[in-house]
């Protein structure tokens, strides 16, 4: 292992000063030769699950059997997620930037007899323009990097993530030795509060003005001060803060150690979701190692300054990423929320003055600080300065993480970037900021992607999840998704949200069955402006927004449930009807057998027909049938043959 | 997988006493042993100092803590926004159908164990099931089959 053989080095190597920081990135720099071969496997949760570690076990054992005695061995590096992870896996060789994608470990030898040894591409297995068909070399000329500008994912996917030297090479903690030399706190806070930058976790609260108001409640007070990283992304759909966790981890914890120089706090804590094993596992490394070198714990860089971390693990709640919620289970109790009559800045962790920011927020703090905050409002638009880190998932061609300036359009983001949904419609709409944003139609794809556009439309930017949907995805379907997430989620503390949402998903239930009236939907707005002004925290009050979105966006669609007894998108299962196509079934017999209520039939090579009165419409067959004759109707028809000649019920 | 090598107490020292740590030992004790006996949580009321009351409400707050032991397998099905868009629930249906138990419970042989999770954070390989830490991208109900078969047989 790459990190216990740095660990065993970085002994000897404690930092006494900024000038040593200075003189071990130059050594590490020396030591490597930028015209090196150099073969990077990805190793984010995408690609690890997709056969990443195969591919570099065969990537290695194949350049063992390549290896002719006069050439270096190329190393191979696992780094954190590319974010292009429906091409996963995916691996880059360097010195050529050739980018490889679906790579699988019989690949393996290809890469190595033509890239390593004749330093030529393998054409097969670069990335083709959709439109043109022309293979791709480079990742910077991929449409879906090309259109981005990555400044908080810059190492990510280049440095080993569990290696600190590789961040050093990079430039790591080359704001903090700035700070500490050169910088007094009050200029690090300046400094922040002039970038512009606002809270990436979703409210956009500006953070120079959270940190500001922390020094006045320590002079209030008194110390200690606390601060914290909320690495707890509960957001169904996102895995932006996963990413930088596991994949530069030290970039958040020269954020951290940043912000407690210009707040003065000696400890601080990262909060970090149980589901996200990786990510913790790289923390700890990342901790582990800026100890050993001096640039974590007791007289950071000789400097007389002293800080130190902890992490805690979640332990599954979503409303843990509500900050009183958060303090409250790092104290080791339920995580309920309070009211926040005394914000958290002033009364947080312990009771002490708190600093709490998102991941992704701490991340840039090592950017605002190297260099300079005039660079960092130039990034964006005004107000909205900086870059957003987006996880783009659903229905589009290119899933992944996308970091784009903010500003940008919607349509820019999904169809650009994104590459459109599969097929080619356009899509249907986008639920951005996750079960408290809301739906977002095709025809507001110019709206800006900001804080302050998208809380206009009735969304908001959220963490920056963004779940595209097209024409089979249906809105009542989705609200109630997000309804029953919350449903479950809520702490019950109050009485609007563990009663309102109830209450709300039940009414969702009965639409979604055909059932309801029209009144029941004006019944459903005041009820979700009810929950909206009456929740004690976040979570109940922003839960009715992708109700509130879908109803002033897609009524018809309600309506259609309501009055015609037709799901449109084919997804509510009372409300719709399974047929087989009789021109496209080959009677191979797949769905039949894979029926679990047995009720398709039909002769052998001979069209098969589903008994629609037994079918409980579990999609099975949909799933199993390579021949797409299986095809959802909206509608509840009586059983029998194709529509055109089915009776409608 | 599951190793009782470690004795209850040996986790819990590992911790200074105070109430702060309780859900650090808690999740090393779910850790090692798949799920929080009574003896065990006895036995950190008493080295925090917190009631009874108290360890057993935080227990029962968070979704990662067991109470009851678990199957020798555990199988999380994502139900995350971009799992749920393609077909999550469908393998939770699938599995209801197969093990025939609630989400949550153990099949009598004590071989499995099946919830639903709420995202993963790989919507890339929506949908997603883990098998004992072990994810399984873009899952179908032949795959499910085919893998609860191989689980079955060992």
């Amino acid at each position: 292992m790459a990190d216990q053989s740095t660990a065993r080095n970085l002994e000897s190597w404690r930092l006494g000063s900024c000038e040593e920081l200075n003189e071990l990135r130059e050594s590490i720099l020396a030591s490597r030769d930028p015209a090196g071969q150099e073969i990077v496997v990805c190793h984010g949760t995408g690609c690890v699950a997709n056969g990443s570690p195969k591919v570099a076990q065969a990537l290695n054992s194949a350049l063992q059997a390549a290896n002719r005695e006069t050439r270096v061995m190329p190393g191979i590096k696992k780094t954190g997620c590319h974010g292009f992870c429906s091409r996963g896996p995916l691996v880059i060789v360097n010195p050529y930037g050739y980018f490889y994608q679906k790579v699988g470990p019989r690949d393996a030898e290809d890469i190595v007899e033509l890239s390593i040894l004749q330093e030529k591409p393998v054409q097969r297995l670069l990335y083709k323009d959709p439109q043109s068909g022309e293979p791709i070399l480079s990742e910077k000329e991929i449409p879906f990097y090309k259109l981005q500008q990555r400044s908080v994912l810059r190492n990510i996917g280049k440095i080993d993530p569990t290696d600190i030297t590789d961040t050093i090479a990079a430039g790591g903690y080359q704001a903090l030795a700035k700070a500490l030399t050169s910088m007094t706190p009050e200029q690090v806070v300046e400094e922040v509060e002039r970038s512009g930058l606002r809270g990436r976790g979703g409210a956009g609260f500006p953070t120079g003005r959270k940190w500001r108001s922390a020094l006045a409640a320590v002079e209030k007070k008194g110390r200690p001060i606390y601060v914290v990283v909320n690495g707890d992304e509960g957001d169904p759909g996102a895995f932006m803060d996963r990413t930088i966790m596991e994949g530069d981890p030290h970039a958040v914890l020269e954020g951290l150690i940043l912000g407690a120089y210009a707040l003065g706090a000696q400890q601080g804590y990262l909060y970090v979701r149980a589901e996200y094993p990786l990510a913790i596992r790289h923390l700890e490394n990342a901790m582990a190692q800026a100890r050993e070198l001096g640039l974590l714990g007791e007289n950071i860089l000789d400097t007389g300054f002293s800080f130190d971390a902890r992490i805690n693990k979640g332990a599954g709640a979503f409303v843990c990423g509500e900050s009183t919620a958060l303090f409250t289970s790092i104290e080791g109790k339920p995580g309920n929320p309070r009211p926040k009559y005394v914000r958290s800045v002033e009364e947080g962790l312990w009771g002490r003055p708190t600093v709490l920011n998102n991941v992704e927020t701490w991340a840039n703090v090592p950017l605002i600080v190297d260099k300079g905050a005039d660079w960092y409002a130039g990034l964006g638009v005004a107000d909205n300065t900086g870059t957003k880190v987006f996880s783009l998932v659903g229905k589009v061609n290119n899933v992944g993480l996308v970091e784009v300036p903010m500003g940008i359009s919607l349509g820019r983001i999904i169809e650009d970037i994104g590459g459109g949904v599969p097929g080619g419609e356009p899509f249907k709409a986008v639920q951005t900021g996750g079960p408290s944003g809301g739906c977002i139609p095709y025809s507001l794809k110019d709206t800006p992607v900001d804080f302050d556009s998208l809380a206009e439309v009735g969304s908001m930017m959220g963490s920056g999840g963004m779940i595209v949907m097209d024409s089979r995805d249906c809105v009542v379907d989705i609200s109630r998704y997000f309804l029953r997430f919350l449903e479950e989620e809520s702490c019950g503390k109050c009485i609007p949200c563990r009663l309102g949402l109830v209450r709300m998903r039940k009414m969702l239930d009965t639409f979604s069955a055909g059932e309801g009236t029209p009144q029941d939907i004006e019944d459903l707005v005041s009820l979700s402006q009810a929950v909206k002004d009456g929740s004690l925290c976040a979570l109940g009050g922003s839960a009715p927004n992708p109700v509130l979105t879908t109803l002033k966006y897609f009524r018809d669609e309600y309506m259609a449930h309501i009055q015609n007894h037709e799901c449109p998108a084919g997804v509510c299962k009372d409300l719709i009807t399974y047929f087989i196509d009789p021109k496209l079934c080959t009677g191979c017999g797949v769905c039949a057998r894979q029926c679990p209520q047995g009720c398709i039939s039909g002769e052998d090579k001979e069209p098969h027909v589903i008994d629609a009165g037994h079918c409980i419409r579990c999609g099975i067959c949909l799933e199993s049938c390579k021949f797409g004759a299986v095809r959802v109707e909206p509608g509840v028809f009586v059983q029998g043959a194709f529509p055109g000649e089915a009776v409608k019920a | 997988m599951i190793s009782h090598e470690l004795r209850i107490d040996e986790i819990t020292e590992r911790y200074p006493a105070s109430p702060e740590y309780l859900i650090f030992m808690l999740q090393d004790i779910q850790k090692s042993y798949g799920y929080i006996p009574p003896e065990a949580m006895d036995l950190i009321c008493e080295q925090t100092g917190v009631p009874a009351s108290q360890a057993y409400s935080v227990a029962t707050f968070y979704q990662s803590f067991r109470l009851t032991p678990q199957g020798e397998h555990t199988i999380k099905v994502c139900l995350g926004t971009a799992c749920h868009l393609k077909g999550g629930q469908r393998i939770m249906d699938e599995l209801k159908r197969r093990l025939q138990v609630e989400p949550g419970e153990t099949t009598p042989d004590m071989k499995f164990t099946y919830t639903s999770v709420n995202c993963v954070g790989a919507c890339a390989l929506a949908p997603v099931m883990v098998i004992d830490d072990q994810y399984y991208p873009s899952i179908t109900v032949r795959k499910l089959e085919k893998q609860l078969k191989a689980l079955s047989r060992e």
